[in-house]
């Protein structure tokens, strides 16, 4: 089905288990949104173009790029950003291992590795890795952030 | 007894902000009554603007004003002042800004700016620094005699040499002459980008008074300050910069940015305030980038692989400005030789104008790209002699008692580079060979490049500190270091309660920078911030305990010298039991009966870059270099000889940094450099179509480390002191960068039996490199 919207629309998201209604205009992405709109600013515009991960909520417990979903799309999904997630186990983790340094990438780092920690108790390099490269750090060489993933799947 | 908070890795205070989301970077402020700018960039490396067409975009709905670079014709910069905000006249590379759209909305702006109309005529472009030399080439900056330019840089009006730096030390010819073992080589490659992950923005807004404020994502807010009151003559106390903790510079983000930019659209709509945000794209083309490099080294040694002399011609590709690459031209003639103990050299070393985008400062300075050519050079040299090239690197490591390029004394605070080649050496297995087959298609190679580096900065580069007490007893140092991620300021808290011995959580930092408020910083830049300010925080903790022991020693009625200030007190040394808690003194000491004395405890802490001067412009000689950090790297890599792709298994750096303040701080600068150098060599630079357009402009197309692609990290510290750092420490922020790209490239070159002399090594230039060599033989 095609979705066809002109002009602005008032949509309400639930973002945090909170619900927000907010004015949006068909172009708008839900990054958009989110910073400019509902100042949750932790998810971060790095290139919005689906490359760098800075922008990464959880969608249904899923990570995605919130500079690549339509804002008018997302009513009655849930929706989680950085700001909803509270002393969980990979924070104290990167807090740590030195998981960050200028800690733009943090935000999305964190919701990332925080939803694959979700889904399985234990994964393996391999699935680390490929959750985990959809995100760019340009600090840290990676090395704090693997710790920390790590180190939360070794306390388990 | 006393505490040690020095050499312990403490643990950084911006953590919860940061992983929180709750850490605020300049494009998350709000700002009231904001007005935003969207900019036309160009489509053409090099063509003249024959008419710009804004009507249609001043009437676009939410539009306040269009600007174009006539509004400001004056050509602006640091060390080369040869940049306009807006191009004037003449586009000089692919995304320059052409025009600029201020709205309410960054929609309105972004809608507006598409409706503007340029007419060019296309210009023949300069593809290369050595086409740049050609006599055929156009010039592309026909004003630079009139350019305004620091005394150590050296123009050359009517070529696009935008600086000449030479070096002329012992006798090349002769040491040529005698050589037993000569190397010729040719290297080169690409400009490209820094890819911090923060994109640079900047706010300006004019007051009613004449203020004029800056928000800026700067590594180098006083630099803007300073700048901007030169170039458009505002006096410079009027101007105050602000600087949050930043998203990544790695140099990026020294010098002038967007707030000239800024600064000129504000004033054009009455002072308003203004936002400039670049996009990914407009980061990575629009702003500057870092260099390329063509160049041409011959290397020449004795039968007992002694270098006797280099000569050394660096060809810099500055892209279509140079005012920031002239230093990095300069910085890279000052360290030319690498780590080598190189009695007879000549070294030339060329800022050139080409129709690429244009280079700024980046990590290392100059450093990573001479590093590349000589360590490359340095093992075919070894190929030639037939000696193992960490052997080589043994006989010729720079140490005590030798001179650098400028004739300036390794003195006794030369670090051991010896030692660190041997731990390298010894961290990544060399013993066990430079190529070992695994399979029919698989060797697994290994490859070593050594570093150093010294700061090229102004030789009156200072810092501060201040300190100022609060009710409770705890101190707030203020400073101006800006929070790149590099942990700076936790290192700071630690050498400040080291000295008064106070718990780390009592003593507090301002994180973001305010140059109205904070003590004078040359910028955060050069990794010499924990040198400087360290140095301005001791001595500002010195002066806070002077004051402190003073007003006790009214109270206590007894010599200051008798007194000791720590656990938050001032007490005697002898009687620990007679004592003053710090609140009690820290904001005047009150006697029962009302009367008080002492006032407040200002501590206050300066240093300034000493000994430092100019050099000889026909010879190079003189003292630029406060300090030189040196080191060994090496990777090991499993390559796939059907296909020339591999993977970066293990990677080592040792440093020698005097003393380590912070070890896992330090570790993780040096982590990230290694992880940024290797990138950089193994997939990094722009590509360019045949007109010169950038084609990789995007993160999916300019291809950074990722995740999982990232080697196991060996790294170790020497600590030979650094006798006039901070608890004997000297920088090591850049450093771990330099030596990575001749490490990787000299490993691949060893898996393959071919010399590779260009990057990136992707598996289509090493194929390519294999080939050619082939037919060269
Ligand atoms: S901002 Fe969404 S992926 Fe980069
Ligand atoms: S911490 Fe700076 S980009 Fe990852």
């Amino acid at each position: 089905m095609m979705i066809t919207y002109k002009g602005n629309k008032e949509i309400s998201l639930k973002i945090n288990n909170e619900i927000y209604k907010v004015v949006v205009k068909p172009n708008e992405t839900l990054l958009n949104i989110l910073r400019d709109k509902l100042e949750l600013t932790g998810p971060k515009a790095g290139c919005e173009n689906g490359d760098c991960g800075a922008c990464t909520v959880l969608i249904n417990d899923k990570p995605f790029k919130s500079c690549m979903a339509l804002a008018v799309e997302m009513e009655g999904n849930d929706i989680t950003t950085i700001e909803g997630l509270k002393k969980t186990e990979i924070q104290k983790a990167f807090i740590d291992k030195e998981g960050y340094q200028c800690g733009y990438c943090t935000s999305g780092f964190i919701v990332n590795a925080y939803a694959l920690l979700d889904k399985y108790k234990k994964p393996n390099e391999q699935q680390i890795k490929e959750w985990l490269n959809s995100n760019l750090c340009r600090c840290t060489g990676y090395e704090g952030i693997e710790r920390a993933v790590n180190k939360v799947i070794d306390n388990r | 007894m006393t505490k040690s908070f020095v050499g312990k890795s403490i643990k950084r205070n911006d953590g919860l902000d940061k992983i929180s989301g709750d850490q605020k970077y300049l494009d998350d402020l709000k700002f009231g009554g904001l007005l935003y700018a969207s900019i036309l960039s160009s489509p053409h490396a090099h063509a003249e603007i024959l008419n710009i067409d804004i009507k249609e975009a001043e009437n676009s709905p939410g539009v306040k004003r269009v600007l174009t670079g006539d509004y400001h014709p004056h050509a602006m910069g640091l060390y080369l002042g040869d940049k306009p905000p807006l191009a004037v006249q003449k586009v000089r590379y692919y995304g320059e800004p052409v025009a600029a759209v201020i709205a309410k909305s960054k929609a309105d702006a972004e809608k507006a700016v598409q409706k503007i109309r340029v007419k060019y005529k296309k210009l023949n472009s300069v593809s290369s620094s050595r086409e740049s030399l050609k006599k055929e080439a156009p010039i592309l900056h026909q004003n630079l005699k009139n350019y305004n330019h620091i005394p150590d840089v050296v123009p050359q009006p009517n070529s696009n040499i935008a600086n000449l730096t030479k070096i002329r030390k012992g006798n090349y010819q002769k040491a040529a002459k005698e050589a037993k073992y000569v190397i010729k080589e040719k290297f080169k490659f690409p400009p490209g980008d820094h890819v911090a992950m923060e994109n640079r923005s900047a706010v300006a807004e004019i007051k009613a008074n004449g203020d004029v404020q800056i928000y800026s994502t700067t590594q180098a807010p006083f630099v803007v300050k300073e700048l901007l009151a030169f170039n458009f003559d505002i006096p410079t106390g009027k101007i105050n910069v602000i600087a949050p903790p930043i998203g990544g510079g790695f140099g990026g983000k020294a010098g002038l940015q967007l707030e000239g930019l800024a600064y000129i659209l504000s004033k054009s709509v009455g002072g308003k305030p203004v936002k400039i945000v670049n996009k990914r794209e407009d980061d990575m083309v629009s702003s500057p980038g870092h260099i390329g490099l063509e160049a041409n080294v011959t290397i020449t040694a004795d039968e007992q692989a002694n270098i006797t002399g280099m000569d050394l011609q660096y060809y810099f590709d500055a892209g279509a400005y140079a005012d920031y690459a002239v230093n990095v031209s300069r910085a890279a003639a000052i360290s030319a030789t690498g780590p080598y103990r190189v009695d007879n050299l000549n070294c030339d070393s060329y800022c050139l104008y080409t129709n690429h985008p244009f280079a700024t400062a980046y990590r290392g300075f100059g450093h990573i790209e001479l590093a590349y050519v000589i360590e490359r050079s340095i093992d075919i040299l070894a190929k030639k002699i037939d000696i193992d090239p960490v052997k080589l690197r043994l006989i010729n490591a720079i140490s005590k008692g030798d001179t650098t390029p400028t004739r300036s004394l390794m003195d006794n605070n030369t670090g051991d580079l010896k030692a660190c080649i041997n731990k390298t050496a010894e961290l990544i297995n060399w013993d066990q060979g430079s190529v070992v087959k695994i399979d029919n298609d698989k060797v697994i190679a290994r490859g070593m490049g050594l570093l150093w580096k010294s700061p090229a900065m102004p030789t009156n580069t200072d810092a501060g500190a201040i300190l100022t007490f609060n009710n409770d007893g705890s101190v707030n140092l203020h400073n101006s270091i800006v929070e790149i991620g590099q942990g700076t300021k936790t290192a700071l808290r630690q050498i400040v309660a080291e000295k008064l011995q106070m718990p780390l959580n009592k003593v507090h930092i301002t994180s973001e920078v305010n140059t109205k408020t904070g003590p004078h910083d040359w910028a955060t830049a050069a990794s010499r911030s924990l040198m400087m300010a360290g140095r301005a925080a001791i001595n500002a903790s010195e002066d806070a305990i002077q004051q402190l022991k003073n007003t006790a020693a009214r109270v206590l009625r007894c010599p200051v010298e008798d007194l000791t200030v720590a656990e938050q007190k001032v007490f005697m040394t002898d009687e620990p039991n007679i004592f003053i808690k710090v609140r009690d003194l820290c904001l005047g000491y009150v006697y029962e009966n009302g009367n008080a004395i002492g006032g407040q405890i200002i501590g206050r802490g300066n240093y300034i870059a000493r000994k430092l001067s100019s050099m000889d412009p026909k010879t190079g000689e003189g003292r630029p270099a406060l300090e030189w950090t040196l080191g060994a790297q090496a990777v090991k890599i499993e390559f796939n000889l059907r296909n020339y792709s591999y993977e970066i298994k293990k990677a080592a750096s040792t440093m020698d940094v005097g003393k380590v303040i912070n070890p896992d701080l330090a570790r993780g600068q040096v982590t990230g450099a290694m992880a940024m150098g290797l990138s950089f060599a193994r997939s990094e630079g722009f590509s360019f179509n045949s007109s010169n357009l950038v084609q990789n402009d995007t993160l999916r197309d300019y291809k950074i480390l990722r995740y999982g692609e990232h080697p196991n990290y060996y790294v170790e510290f020497i600590e030979t002191p650094q006798g006039d750092g901070p608890f004997g420490a000297r920088g090591l922020g850049e450093q771990g960068v330099i030596g990575m790209p001749g490490a990787l490239a000299n490993a691949i070159s060893n898996a393959v039996n071919q010399e590779i002399k260009e990057l990136p090594l992707i598996p289509e230039l090493i194929y390519k490199n294999v080939k050619e060599g082939h037919n060269d033989d």
